[in-house]
């Protein structure tokens, strides 16, 4: 299962490098679990002689496999199941067969850009919220990553210090990033002060629709254009730096040279980048809703506080509902995370 | 030019090649500039605000260093006390630095401390309290004694801990398995971890909760791990890394008469250390910071994580931001301590590679 804030297939594959060959910390850690494994060392020959090699390899697979298939595979059949049944009840004999009544629900509109229109009002709020939340996010998260990788490719100096400093708030949970801006956006808060410094009035930031949006798309951009910055440093350090150098032999200008190498070049790169940040931007959550708690109103109520409102927190508790939503969200994804597999294998023949 | 001959504008200022500046250098030195004021500022800002008093938080427009009143002990009528000080004008212009007995109106009774059985009555806006830079300490000594953060950083100690030495544990198993051998269906069961990656949580929210909770594994912290444990994220790292471990080696050592088991963790575990220690670093990281999952499975404040615990105190109606801006600082530390030490494995493992 992927959790919020993992990282994608594959990010982080560390380089094969030798083991050092120093008692390190980890050493010292693992020495219980090689006692441990060494216990186990007369067992294992015993299933081994019973088993054969092939018993091993399930052996081997079990636990991982027996964890996705608890906790992944057994709860998307239920899943399904819920979202073609109705009442509040979870447990599942207990739920009567209404087939496909909570996606008729859900998608049933007079004019679908208008929410107050359609049957599941709040539904359609989430969806656009969601749609205004990823285009913007995407595209100012992507530019300033895009950014930050370019400048942080050019020689610099400390610029391990600097990649540092950018996936800082990489490492943050959620929650701090949430809670560090409300801090700052409060009606008393920095923001406030630096505009009453400038001479201007302050502003009830997080009670203004608009500048919730803005604010909410600001924060997770924060939190994340790191990651997405190293990804496509990485990208650059690929390009060969004679390219570059004979370009400036040609005299040619650094804004053409960005034109005609830098992006034809790092394109695979940034449009896995770009997926990427979609996958992740569709599933807004926990920081958004940290700050705003998806207000004021639900003016920043994005699709998963949708899922999670009426699976769990509301009133009007539906899990047949937030079922058939989550599983047009997990559509959405699968789309786009096939979309992302094709592209980084695409990328990588290139 | 060496570098001793040089005045400190020109060190500052000085280009490779010396060709002076160019615009892209402007760009580079203002987007530096920029971005560690944006994104240190704020957690400065929280670190200073945490060590506040609630009076002080209150304020506005705020300090930037944390500040308490300054008292003096005075020999009053009934004894010696502590009270605040404050710098006061007095009528003929001039200024001195006087204690506060005590208040009626806008009137107060103000003495100097070495000449307490002078009292003079003060206009409250002719005077400015006397403060000095102090830290608050009490905002993290508070919750973590009398409520129950205490409490919650021990539960998030033990969720993180456990959740990645399983981790490390099932994800390797697995991706030994699937790395030196071939067996009919290995393409499958790639291929169902490939379609775990594809299901994030938001997605199988409602009917996690119902078999966590048919497990009964809901309000206790074995739910909020053991759904996380097997990330497929961890089983393709260390198998990509467990690829690159020669064949050769492994059948050495079969023909010792070494069992598969023993291979495993004799042979390919502690060759695999460098990718094992980034997914321990990973894991703690995601685990540390897990939030949603965790607010569905604990509805018993005892058992909270600092995540939830946080979240719960902040959407509270009287929020103490006191302590919550105290405790956030908290739950950054090991985080802090992760980035410190450890955050070039990461970024040279994310830049080293990326997402192959």
């Amino acid at each position: 299962m992927t959790m919020q804030g993992e990282a994608p297939a594959g990010a982080g594959n560390p380089a094969p490098q030798q083991a050092p060959a120093r008692r390190s910390i980890g050493a010292v850690l693992a020495a219980p679990v090689g006692l441990l494994a060494h216990l186990l060392d007369g067992p294992m020959r015993f299933w081994q002689r019973l088993a054969g090699r092939g018993g091993m390899i399930a052996f081997f697979l079990l636990p991982n496999m027996a964890v996705f298939a608890l906790f992944v595979i057994v709860p998307l059949g239920i899943n399904v199941a819920y979202s073609l049944s109705g009442g509040t009840q979870l447990f599942l004999p207990s739920r009567s067969f209404v087939g496909p009544e909570n996606f008729a629900r859900l998608l049933t509109c007079d004019n679908h850009l208008a929410p107050a229109t359609c049957r599941d009002d709040l539904f359609w709020i989430a969806v656009w919220n969601t749609v205004r939340f990823v285009a913007l996010q995407v595209v100012v998260l992507v530019a300033v990553a895009m950014t930050t990788a370019l400048i942080l490719n050019r020689s610099i100096r400390a610029r391990g210090f600097w990649r540092a400093v950018f996936f800082f708030p990489v490492l943050l949970s959620p929650v701090v990033v949430g809670l560090i801006w409300k801090w700052i956006f409060q009606r008393q808060g920095l923001l406030n002060w630096l505009m009453v410094e400038m001479g201007l009035d302050p502003v009830n930031w997080l009670t203004d629709r608009t500048w919730a949006y803005v604010f909410s798309v600001g924060i997770s951009v924060w939190a994340h254009a790191g990651f997405y910055a190293l990804i496509l440093l990485a990208g650059l350090q690929a390009i060969p730096r004679h390219i570059y150098e004979a370009a400036e032999m040609d005299r040619t200008s650094p804004a053409r040279a960005f034109r005609r190498i830098t992006l034809p070049l790092l394109w695979p790169n940034l449009l896995v980048v770009i997926v990427l940040a979609l996958i992740r931007a569709v599933q807004v959550f926990d920081e958004v809703y940290v700050l705003t708690g998806g207000g004021p109103g639900t003016s920043t109520m994005y699709l998963t506080q949708y899922i999670y409102e009426t699976g769990f927190a509301s009133t009007l508790r539906n899990p047949g509902v937030a079922a058939a939503a989550s599983l047009m969200m997990g559509g959405v994804l699968v789309v786009l995370t096939l979309a992302q597999i094709a592209l980084t294998r695409w990328r990588d023949r290139q | 030019m060496t570098r001793s001959a040089m005045n400190p504008v020109a060190f500052l200022t000085r280009r490779r090649g010396g060709k002076g500046w160019h615009w892209t250098d402007v760009v580079t030195f203002g987007w530096l500039a920029l971005s560690l004021v944006m994104i240190f500022g704020p957690a400065l800002w929280l670190l200073l605000s945490s060590f506040k008093t609630p009076a002080q938080l209150a304020e506005f427009p705020p300090t930037i260093l944390p500040y308490a009143a300054q008292t003096a002990t005075v020999e009053t009528k009934t004894g010696p006390k502590a009270l605040p000080l404050y710098t006061v004008e007095l009528p003929d212009g001039s200024s001195a630095v006087m204690a506060e007995l005590n208040r009626v109106g806008i009137m107060a009774n103000m003495v100097r401390p070495e000449a307490p059985d002078d009292p003079v009555k003060v206009n409250i806006n002719a005077r400015k309290p006397l403060r000095e830079v102090a830290f608050a300490t009490d905002n993290y000594t508070t919750p973590l004694k009398q409520f129950d953060f205490a409490r919650y950083l021990r539960n998030s100690v033990f969720v993180t801990t456990m959740a990645t030495i399983i981790t490390l544990i099932t994800n390797s198993m697995a991706a030994f398995a699937l790395s030196k051998y071939e067996f009919r269906g290995r393409n499958g069961v790639m291929m169902v971890i490939v379609a775990t990656l594809m299901i994030p949580l938001s997605v199988n929210l409602v009917p996690l909760y119902s078999v966590v909770s048919s497990l009964g594994l809901m309000n206790n912290l074995w739910g909020v791990i053991l759904p996380t444990v097997a990330t497929p994220t961890g089983v393709f790292m260390l198998r990509q890394y467990m690829l690159t471990i020669p064949d050769e080696l492994i059948e050495a050592a079969r023909m010792d008469n070494a069992s598969e088991w023993q291979i495993y963790w004799r042979i390919v575990l502690p060759l695999t250390a460098p990718a094992l220690a980034v997914l321990a670093i990973f894991s703690v990281v995601w685990r540390w910071n897990d939030f949603l999952w965790p607010l569905i499975v604990l509805s018993r404040k005892e058992l909270f994580t600092l995540q939830v615990g946080l979240n719960t105190y902040a959407g509270e109606l009287n929020v103490q931001w006191q302590f919550i801006l105290a405790m956030t600082v908290v739950s950054i530390i090991p985080v802090l301590i992760v980035f410190v030490f450890l955050q070039r494995f990461i970024t040279a493992g994310i830049a080293g590679t990326g997402l192959k």
